[in-house]
């Protein structure tokens, strides 16, 4: 893989809302090109949220996502495991080869280059044999490589994951991050939505904390602070609370 | 009954020598050739009762039809047409813009059509006509049926080629086709035009309610036999065209109505496949199958 160079994403004041409730609330801030970032935060604090609005999939209802020179397809995203029908009958080659999207688009070719291309991002997550597998047979570990091969297909500037390491073996764990770090090596920015602080601290140089408002963001010893994590929980259990009390409303100007 | 027992007159003569046969087999041929696809894509996009929902929608625009045209294949297939795709997008269009789901809005419009559809025929037809429309009658069929039958299964195949990749990119991955900033929703909107199509051309053979039996049932039953979009296209198309012949045949050789008797013969296959199934069949659960395994074991 060649060194890429991507734009900056920069969010500019964004608030996403779900029927009206904030999920996301006044963030700002600025993923700059080739960072290795971990969105991280309580249950419910709005980090899926943030991750599929920086990706594009939902608009803000205020505020706004400039992603500079960056058009769709230099974005790839990765959503939550389950959030694919595994039952499809699809192969893991065809699914991979979805990734070719960018340069075939709905109607063009996809010739043995294309092919190549697939067969080198399956053996890069060690699934070569299983190109025509149905993905209905792989297991959670597998279904994740299958992903993250796509990913490695669209050859995007910018890689977003959606908690891509959670419930996996150890093995297939180490493996994709080692995937993730070579990402970040060849200047791609790569943006993932954690869990487990430990777990950032080791791999991510860079961390974004919210709990539904933006707590900290920066080099990951900075955010990952004691105060900062406590912080976040009282303003999450802060939101919980103000959305039992429906009269509550709250304008902006 | 001597002559159930020579091939010839048990198989073939009952579908070649009468023109109503002629034109009834080669109706339901074309027939499955169009709704056998569709049918498969609806049970991918988790949408099997959408069919049945707009088979009956398109009733009031058919019962229209007949109201100003009488029993006019054009008129009625137009309104039905129109119909069904103005539930179809007034569906679509709530359920984006309020909190009603898809399918609770899509109810909600059909409803009022079908109900709609049923007050207009019993004012302005009668109840034969209205059984008719329900249940249709492939030895009816005219050779202006007959073309037009032929041409929807025609439109369906080449468009169907056309946006085959964007299609199944869209069923079963919409995220990933959002993110690549494709259009989805432009490829949504031309299926359910197929959809509506294909109902129409199926609803004068088999009537509204029999049709959708011809597009669900070979699909629903394809899932038990592919492990691919294409394997379960091939298997429904096939499993309705059989469907199809043995169909008529049987309303041949024992006086049935030819609607049901197709319906009930896919319903037949489709019993046989949830049991006997090739992917996921009950029977293959119990036997040992073969499976992909390490790198190594899968050199060819």
């Amino acid at each position: 893989m060649n060194a890429v160079r991507p734009s900056a994403i920069t969010l500019e004041n964004v608030i996403v809302t779900y029927r009206r409730l904030p999920a996301v609330h006044h963030v700002s801030g600025t993923f700059a090109p080739g960072t290795l970032t971990a969105i991280a935060g309580p249950n419910g604090a709005g980090k899926s949220t943030l991750l599929k609005t920086t990706a594009g999939l939902l608009k803000p209802s205020e505020g706004r996502v400039l992603r500079g020179a960056l058009k769709p397809s230099d974005i790839a995203y990765l959503p939550q495991l389950p959030e694919i029908d595994r039952t499809f009958p699809i192969s893991v080659a065809e699914t991979v080869m979805l990734g070719a999207w960018k340069r075939a688009g709905a109607f063009g070719e996809m010739g043995a280059a294309e092919e190549q291309r697939v067969q080198e991002a399956l053996a890069c997550v060690n699934l070569v044999g299983y190109a025509r597998a149905p993905i209905a047979a792989l297991s959670a570990g597998q279904w994740q490589r299958v992903l993250f091969a796509r990913a490695i297909v669209q050859e995007a500037s910018v890689v977003l994951l959606d908690e891509p390491f959670a419930g996996l073996d150890e093995d297939t764990q180490s493996h994709l991050i080692s995937l993730v770090h070579e990402w970040h090596e060849n200047g791609r920015t790569v943006i993932a939505v954690l869990h487990e602080t430990d777990f950032i601290r080791r791999h991510f140089p860079q961390t974004l904390l919210i709990a539904r408002e933006l707590i900290a963001w920066g080099p990951t010893v900075d955010v990952l602070t004691p105060d900062n994590l406590a912080r976040a929980r009282t303003t999450i259990a802060k939101w919980a609370r103000s959305e039992d009390m429906p009269e509550h409303q709250h304008h902006h100007g | 009954m001597e002559h159930l027992l020579d091939p010839y007159s048990l198989l073939i003569e009952p579908l070649t020598a009468y023109a109503f046969m002629r034109r009834a087999l080669v109706a339901c041929l074309a027939l499955a050739l169009g709704s056998g696809p569709i049918g498969v894509f609806l049970v991918l996009r988790r949408m099997s009762l959408m069919g049945d929902a707009m088979s009956h929608a398109v009733l009031p625009g058919a019962a229209i039809g007949f109201i100003f045209a009488g029993l006019s294949l054009g008129a009625m297939s137009l309104g039905g047409l129109i119909a069904g795709l103005a539930v179809a997008l007034l569906a679509g269009v709530v359920s984006r813009t309020t909190v009603l789901r898809e399918d609770a809005s899509l109810a909600g419009f059909y409803l009022a059509s079908l109900a709609l559809g049923v007050l207009l025929v019993s004012t302005y037809g009668s109840a034969v006509d209205l059984l008719h429309v329900l249940f249709g009658s492939i030895l009816a069929v005219d050779d202006e049926g007959l073309l037009f039958v032929a041409a929807v299964a025609s439109i369906t195949l080449i468009t169907l080629a056309l946006i085959y990749r964007p299609l199944v990119a869209e069923c079963f991955d919409p995220t990933f086709l959002r993110s690549v900033g494709a259009r989805g929703s432009l490829i949504h909107l031309l299926f359910l035009v197929l959809v509506v199509l294909n109902l129409v051309a199926g609803f004068q053979a088999l009537g509204t309610l029999m049709a959708v039996g011809l597009m669900m049932l070979p699909a629903a039953a394809a899932r038990f036999w592919s492990d691919s979009v294409w394997g379960s296209i091939a298997f429904a198309t096939g499993a309705a065209m059989a469907s199809g012949v043995v169909g008529l045949l049987l309303s041949y050789h024992f006086e049935l109505p030819s609607g049901p008797a197709i319906v009930l013969t896919a319903a037949v296959v489709y019993l046989a496949s949830i049991v006997f199934g090739s992917r996921a069949g009950l029977l293959v659960r119990y036997r040992r199958q073969p499976h992909f395994h390490k790198p190594e074991e899968m050199k060819p």
